[in-house]
C-alpha cells in the first residue's frame, strides 16, 4: 500500500465529504462553530481508526453473512466509549454536539470504510486509511465551520479562542443568522462542493497538459 | 409526560413541520439525497421509514424501560438500540415478504437500507432524552416519519425539474441539489414559531 497515495485519496480524490458525499447529517448539523467542527472531526477520526484496526484484525474471523451486523456492533462500542469520555472530560462539547455523537454509529463514512477498505486490507494500512479519511473529514468540517461561523455569527474560532466567544470580525447586528441555521448548512455545503469540483477539474486538466 | 391530546398534537405538529427531521434537524440526509431522484421511489422510502420509525420507537421504549433501566445499563443504549433497529428491519422485511408481498416489492431495496438511516436511531435517542412515554414515543416516531416523507417527496419533485436545467459546470450534480435543498429548508423556516397552544 502506498502511503502517499492513501493520503491523497483521503484528503482530495476520495475525500469522504466532498467527493464520496458520506456522513452528510453531521456535516450539515454541527458545523456552526470551530470548536464543534474540530471536536466532531477528531472524535470521528479516532473512532474510524479504532474500528478500522479492529475490523481489519478480525476480517478473517467474521463470517461474511453477518459482517455488517458485526461491524455495526464494533462501531457502536467505540462510539459509546468516545461518548462517555466526552461527557466526562469535555461536557461543553458533548452538550453542543448532543445526539450527533451517538449518531456517529450510523455515519456512513465509518461503515463505508469498514466495508470498502478494512475488510480487505491489513491492520497498518487500515489504520492509515482511517487516519487519512478522518483528516479529510475534519478538514471539510473545519472549512464549513469557518465559513458558516463567519457569515452567521461574524466570529472566528467560537468555543475555542477569546474565552469561548471567538474573535469578532463582523460587528454584531450585521451577520446573516440564516447561515448558522439549517438553510446555511445546505447552501454552504453546496458552494464548498462546487468550489471543490471546480478545483479538481482544473487540477486534472493541468495534469493532462503536463503529460502532453 | 402526560398523555393528553394537546401534548400529542403538539408533538405531531412539531415533528412534521417545525422540527422537520430532514430540513430542520438534519437526520437522514443520506437517503434524502440518495433516494430523491424520482417521486415514486421517494414515496416508497418515506413510507418504509415511517413504518420502521414508529415500530422502532415502540420496541426501543420497551427495551429501555424493561431491560436497560432495571439492569442499570443505560450507557449501553446506543449499542442496544442499533441492534434492536437492525433486527427490527430484518423482521419487518421477512414479515412483509411473507404476508404483504405487494408492499415488499414496492419498498424493494430501501428496506434494508433503513438500518443505517440516522433518522431512525435519532428519533429513538430523542425519545429517551426527552423522557417521552410509550404513546408519545410512538407518535413522535410516526410523525417524524411523516415529516421525512413530506420533505423527501417535495424535494424529489423539485429535483426532477432541477436535473433538467442548465447550470454552471462546477455546480452540476450534487452542489445544485444541495442548494435546492437549502431553499426548501428556507421555506420550512417559515413554520418555526408555529404553535397550536
Amino acid at each position: 500500500m502506498n502511503v502517499k497515495k492513501q493520503f491523497e485519496e483521503g484528503l482530495l480524490t476520495k475525500n469522504p465529504v466532498l467527493v464520496q458525499l458520506l456522513g452528510m447529517c453531521s456535516v450539515l448539523a454541527i458545523t456552526t462553530s470551530l470548536f464543534n467542527g474540530l471536536g466532531m472531526g477528531i472524535s470521528v477520526t479516532i473512532i474510524l481508526i479504532c474500528s478500522n484496526v479492529l475490523i481489519s484484525a478480525l476480517r478473517k474471523v467474521i463470517p461474511s453473512q453477518i459482517r455488517i451486523a458485526s461491524y455495526i456492533v464494533i462501531i457502536a462500542g467505540f462510539v459509546t466509549i468516545v461518548d462517555l469520555l466526552l461527557q466526562a472530560f469535555l461536557p461543553d462539547l458533548a452538550e453542543s454536539l448532543g445526539v450527533f455523537i451517538p449518531l456517529i454509529v450510523v455515519n456512513c463514512i465509518i461503515l463505508g470504510r469498514a466495508e470498502a477498505f478494512a475488510s480487505k486490507n491489513g491492520v497498518i494500512a487500515s489504520a492509515l486509511d482511517g487516519l487519512f479519511q478522518g483528516i479529510g473529514y475534519t478538514v471539510a468540517l473545519v472549512a464549513m465551520c469557518v465559513i458558516r461561523e463567519l457569515l452567521g455569527s461574524g466570529t472566528f474560532g467560537g468555543g475555542l479562542l477569546n474565552g469561548g466567544e471567538g474573535i469578532r470580525i463582523i460587528p454584531e447586528g450585521y451577520p446573516a443568522m440564516q447561515m448558522i441555521m439549517p438553510v446555511g448548512g445546505f447552501l454552504t455545503l453546496g458552494f464548498v462542493v462546487a468550489g471543490f469540483q471546480y478545483y479538481m477539474r482544473r487540477r486534472q486538466s493541468k495534469k493532462k497538459e503536463g503529460v502532453k | 409526560m402526560e398523555l393528553d391530546v394537546q401534548a400529542l398534537l403538539g408533538i405531531l405538529l412539531s415533528a412534521v413541520l417545525t422540527e422537520n427531521f430532514i430540513l430542520v434537524k438534519f437526520y437522514g440526509i443520506c437517503p434524502f439525497m440518495g433516494v430523491s431522484k424520482k417521486i415514486d421511489t421517494a414515496l416508497g422510502m418515506g413510507m418504509a421509514v415511517t413504518f420502521v420509525m414508529a415500530l422502532a420507537s415502540a420496541a426501543c421504549f420497551a427495551v429501555n424501560e424493561l431491560l436497560l433501566i432495571p439492569m442499570e445499563l443505560e450507557y449501553m443504549q446506543t449499542i442496544a438500540f442499533i441492534l434492536v433497529i437492525a433486527s427490527l428491519v430484518q423482521v419487518v422485511e421477512m414479515f412483509l415478504k411473507k404476508f404483504v408481498p405487494a408492499l415488499y416489492k414496492a419498498l424493494g431495496v430501501y428496506l434494508p437500507l433503513i438500518t443505517t438511516n440516522c433518522a431512525v436511531l435519532g428519533v429513538v435517542l430523542v425519545n429517551v432524552q426527552k423522557g417521552y412515554g410509550f404513546l408519545a414515543s410512538v407518535v413522535n416516531g410516526a410523525c417524524g416519519g411523516l415529516g421525512f416523507t413530506l420533505a423527501i417527496v417535495l424535494f424529489a419533485s423539485i429535483r426532477e425539474r432541477v436535473d433538467k436545467t442548465d447550470c454552471p459546470e462546477a455546480f452540476k450534480g450534487f452542489p445544485i441539489t444541495l442548494i435546492s435543498a437549502g431553499l426548501l429548508a428556507l421555506a420550512f423556516m417559515g413554520f418555526s414559531g408555529l404553535k397550536i397552544f
